[in-house]
């Protein structure tokens, strides 16, 4: 039975009993470049981690807002003291008989006292103030047609002002997706420079071993032989490092305080559920990444060699 | 197995090393390759494994020519040629039987144990097995050169001054291994300026000299 090929055959030669075949001994130990490519693989795998969890909150987060605030809206009906009464019952009317709203309530005096209580204070008089009337309206699943039911109302109740939330939604949800996008975009550059740092590392070790791949072109290796030899080595560090990385990485996001619900942007900023799985990618991803590097690398040094 | 067709070989810009290069190694011979240093003979072994490509006429191994062949096919090449440099050019973290075993291990082959115990009780290098090549004295590390350059029993075997850093003694040990070789059917060539290394295998061996000279390869037997 051959050997696999690829990561899986670079993780199955470190395996005990592999790793120290004749084959795999061909390389010497290079200290500061294995180094230099665990500690890379490592913080590159934490950070990965941490973006990995901002990309899946900033997700949820927009999710979150879209669903909850989509699914409601208000009403404020302004009138004159004589004609508020009646506007506010024509608006009720108006909704019984809209498609698409599930509910529709009026606030009463202590709601509306409890909304003016961060500005005002408790002791707010509310009924001898001349304020609009609110109107909560939640919509059901396919939702209402707003620019009609505002044609509506300006017939009906000219002091009513519909208020779908779409005007300060929009901005929330559009930040919360660039949030989304922003740790994606980080993940990608965490990635390249993992790329580019360990190329960097194998490089060097290419270029300090240049006497090592000499002598074995001369006994007549092939390239794909003195290739693997190097790609298995940076594999494994680069395999091991990010092990190291994502599981701090983890253990970090496991013990971030955990915010209250009401609290909106830090609420689920941790992972939860089946998103702790994600970031088991990364050290699969560390030593994909690092195989190719090396590979690569490898192709470019052997190529000048006789 | 060896032909060189009007070969020749130059660096780029400089007037060609070689030039006009006509002859052929045939399978069991034995040449000797000599000229004063600098004269070409490095050269002359790396056209013959490959590490260098004429820059006119062409060269075959094994019946192919060198430009038709891509790097796979020259490794394949190098593994029917052992070649003994005058540095040895081992891998110094390797143990002496790694490195004698090392054409194998790229190779894919498996180690006959009982083979390499008699390769290297052949070399006298049987107490030496896991010493590192920087432990060995230059006697030791040519023959262990030389037990690298046979352990996949190639058919030719290219020696590049292999008595250079070695006493007399060491290298009259050296030719009698070489002639040995010839004897098991092997083609070699040695290159060296010692002449009277050359002479001490009269008595040993049936050998064709080649002497380097206003940079072509010339028969010079009758000289010697």
């Amino acid at each position: 039975m051959s050997a696999p090929s690829g990561p899986l055959g670079v993780l199955a030669a470190r395996l005990p009993g592999r790793a120290d075949t004749p084959a795999a001994r061909v390389v010497p130990p290079t200290g500061f470049t294995a180094q230099l490519t665990v500690f890379t693989a490592a913080a590159m795998s934490f950070l990965a981690v941490f973006a990995i969890a901002m990309a899946l909150a900033a997700g949820q987060l927009a999710d979150r807002w879209q669903a909850a605030l989509s699914q409601s809206a208000t009403i404020r009906v302004s009138a004159p003291a004589d004609q508020i009464e009646a506007q506010t019952a024509a608006v009720l009317r108006v909704l019984e008989t809209t498609p698409g709203v599930g509910a529709a309530r009026r606030l009463d005096d202590n709601e509306m006292r409890g909304l003016l209580a961060p500005w005002f204070g408790t002791d707010l008089p509310v009924e001898a103030l001349p304020l609009p009337r609110l109107i909560e309206v939640t919509e059901t699943g396919a939702g209402f047609d707003a620019e009609g039911l505002r044609l509506r109302l300006a017939a009906e109740a000219p002091g009513a002002v519909l208020d779908d939330h779409a005007r300060w939604r929009r901005p929330l949800v559009a930040a919360a997706e660039r949030l989304r996008a922003v740790s994606l975009v980080a993940l990608v550059l965490i990635a390249l420079v993992l790329a580019a740092m360990v190329t960097l590392a194998a490089q060097a070790a290419l270029a300090a071993n240049g006497q090592v791949i000499r002598v074995l072109r001369l006994v007549g290796a092939e390239d794909r032989f003195i290739s693997a030899a190097f790609v298995r080595r940076f594999t494994a560090r680069a395999l091991a490092g990010s092990l190291a990385g994502t599981l701090a990485g983890l253990g970090a996001v496991a013990l971030m305080p955990r915010a209250a619900a009401d609290v909106g942007l830090l609420a689920g900023l941790g992972l939860s559920g089946s998103a702790w799985l994600w970031p088991l990618v990364v050290p699969a991803a560390a030593a994909a990444l690092a195989y190719a590097a090396t590979r690569v690398a490898a192709a470019r040094t052997l190529r000048r060699t006789p | 197995m060896i032909g060189f067709s009007s070969a020749g070989f130059g660096y780029a810009g400089a007037r060609p090393l070689l030039t006009g290069l006509d002859l052929a190694l045939p399978a069991g011979s034995f040449h000797f390759l000599t000229g004063p240093s600098g004269a070409g003979k490095t050269t002359f072994l790396k056209l013959c494994y490959g590490e260098l490509v004429a820059t006119e006429g062409g060269v075959t191994l094994f019946g192919t020519d060198v430009r038709q062949m891509d790097r796979d096919g020259i490794a394949a090449a190098r593994r029917r040629i052992g070649v003994v440099h005058q540095d040895c050019q081992f891998l110094d973290h390797l143990t002496l039987t790694e490195n004698v075993t090392l054409p194998l291990t790229v190779a894919g082959r498996p180690v006959p144990e009982r083979d390499l115990a008699d390769l290297m009780a052949w070399v006298g290098l049987t107490d030496h097995a896991d010493a590192r090549p920087p432990e060995l004295s230059g006697g030791e590390r040519q023959r262990a050169a030389l037990a690298r350059a046979v352990i996949t029993a190639p058919d030719l075997i290219l020696a590049d001054e292999p008595t250079g850093n070695v006493d007399w003694e060491m290298a009259v040990r050296l030719l009698e291994l070489l002639v040995d070789l010839n004897r098991m059917g092997k083609a070699v060539l040695i290159a060296t300026h010692d002449l009277n290394l050359i002479r001490a295998s009269k008595s040993q061996v049936s050998a064709r000299l080649l002497r380097i000279r206003d940079r072509q390869v010339q028969a010079a037997g009758a000289e010697l």
